[in-house]
């Protein structure tokens, strides 16, 4: 198992925000996380990556606990995390924005890499000397994509990668989703297009007020009544 | 002529602000927090390169390395110690950590080298004079100059080209981000203060280069200063600092030849509070962005 987390507890302040939360992620799979606004999806991508800690539980990556592991040294480990909201180093250039992504990549060809994130996406090499906060909002996804994939992860956690873009964006974005994936790539993806996600997903989970309350293959879970009703707009 | 000459001085005087001032804007640019112990560092460096001329017999270059040495370690100490505690408290407790440890400072240095002041003995002496003796500049202006103008260089450059130069950025700007680029974000942060203290060290035996009497209060006034001037150019940004402290002592300068010695504090801050009115960030300050 690459990723698994068991009975995740997670709090801010007084709000009790994820609720014994256990998944898991198999090497080469995509999971997808689904759910409405204020499910505690994203709150369990930031406990997997570090930036929120857990009460009790477990998270495991590669048969290694990782749940007081700094999240700097998580990203050493191969898990790269595209937050919510993309934020990308708005001041700094595209290409600044992929050095950073390639933070931890000491040594090895930077350059490299950065053509091959630019092959994948070649609005960002067409724009690597514009400041970063001066792209649209499909361009900024991309990089926030780009950068995270800078540091060669086993592991990418996409947040809302659709979140505020135009339709046709939103498909390249589940096409690269994809063929980042077909690529070997891991992903553990959380959506509010459940729709999409689920058409990509191998498996995928349904989280509801801080608990995973469904989980199954994701056509299991596209063709499921619950799911339909409740997500899918049937 | 007399005009060129309080320009000169006034230059010179700004360029210690601005070295002081650079190190209050980064600590601020990354640690969002303001440093109130800084100018106290100053006074430290102050002392240590006093004493290792002084009882230790040594030139002046090697006494400033020296004291650029403690005054590092001094503020990776003060960091760690005092401010990396309360990373997530609220700004206000941090603020009066920090003024807190700027009188600790101060008292220690009381305890240690006593009230008296001490003499200093400035790193370099002697005067250029030009256009026949009309005009005459001390050596310690031209280095406070140049080291001012060396130093903005050589942080552009830092933070322009390398990599932990970007990474400083990258945390400036968002510390959750920086953290999931691999950015030990703790570790960027002492290095930042370490750099400031460093810088503190410098503007410490320049200042008292300038006006010798060292005592424990020394850093508190052009730290004040500084602090301003950093302000002045608007806080977070490098060349705003460089340009804030330059036009601080500018302003001072002019203030005192042509107005009133007395006065010449009250008008730095009466021009700071006007800018400030009509620029709120600062002269080269950023309006924070809207995120899109």
């Amino acid at each position: 198992m690459m990723l698994k987390a068991e009975n995740l507890n997670v709090y801010y302040g007084p709000i009790h925000a994820v609720k014994g939360v256990s998944f898991e992620v198999s090497e080469g799979e995509i999971v997808t996380l689904i759910g409405a606004n204020g499910a505690g999806k994203s709150t369990t991508l930031k406990t997997v990556s570090g930036l929120m800690r857990s009460r009790g539980g477990a998270v495991e990556f590669m048969d290694r606990s990782i749940a007081s592991t700094a999240p700097h040294k998580i990203v050493e480990l191969g898990i790269a995390h595209v937050p919510e909201g993309r934020r990308i180093f708005t001041a700094m250039t595209v290409e600044e924005n992929l050095d950073m992504g390639a933070f931890t990549a000491k040594g090895t060809n930077i350059d490299a890499d950065k053509e091959r994130v630019f092959e994948q996406f070649p609005r960002l090499k067409e724009r690597r000397k514009q400041i970063a906060g001066t792209l649209s909002g499909g361009e900024q996804q991309m990089l926030a994509m780009g950068r995270a994939l800078m540091s060669k992860p086993k592991l990418l956690m996409l947040d809302e990668p659709s979140m505020g873009l135009a339709p046709i964006l939103v498909e390249q974005v589940f096409d690269i989703i994809s063929a980042l994936h077909k690529a070997g790539t891991t992903i553990l993806l959380v959506e509010q297009n459940a729709e999409m996600a689920l058409s990509i997903a191998d498996r995928a989970y349904v989280m509801e007020t801080g608990r995973i309350t469904l989980s199954g293959t994701g056509k299991e879970l596209a063709a499921s009544e619950e799911v339909q009703k409740a997500y899918l707009g049937g | 002529m007399k005009f060129l000459a309080y320009l000169v001085s006034g230059i010179s005087l700004g360029s210690i602000y601005a070295i002081i001032a650079l190190g209050y804007t980064m600590v601020y640019g990354i640690a969002k927090m303001l440093n109130f112990a800084h100018g106290d560092v100053i006074m430290v460096g102050g002392y240590v390169s006093y004493l290792a001329a002084a009882n230790l017999g040594l030139p002046a270059l090697p006494s400033v390395l020296i004291a650029m040495v403690v005054c590092t370690i001094l503020g990776i100490t003060i960091e760690a110690l005092a401010y990396r505690p309360l990373r997530a408290a609220p700004s206000l407790a941090v603020l009066i950590t920090a003024i807190g440890v700027s009188y600790l400072l101060q008292n220690l240095a009381l305890l240690i080298w006593g009230a008296n002041p001490k003499a200093y003995t400035p790193v370099v002496s002697g005067t250029l004079q030009l256009f026949d003796g009309q005009l005459s500049i001390s050596y310690v202006s031209i280095l406070t100059v140049a080291c001012c103008v060396v130093i903005m260089v050589a942080l552009t450059l830092f933070t322009g080209k390398t990599r932990m130069g970007k990474a400083m950025r990258a945390c400036s700007e968002d510390k959750g981000a920086a953290q999931l680029m691999g950015i030990n974000v703790n570790r960027t942060i002492s290095l930042t203060f370490a750099i400031g203290s460093a810088l503190a060290a410098i503007a410490g035996a320049l200042l008292c280069s300038f006006s010798p009497a060292l005592m424990p209060t020394t850093g508190s006034m052009p730290g004040i200063k500084a602090f301003t001037a950093a302000v002045f150019g608007g806080i977070g940004s490098i060349p705003g600092a460089f340009l804030g402290g330059i036009l601080l002592g500018v302003i001072e300068a002019l203030a005192r030849a042509y107005i009133s010695t007395q006065l010449s504090n009250s008008i730095v801050f009466a021009v700071l509070i006007i800018i400030l009115l009509v620029r709120p960030a600062g002269l080269l300050g950023k309006h924070t962005q809207e995120k899109v």
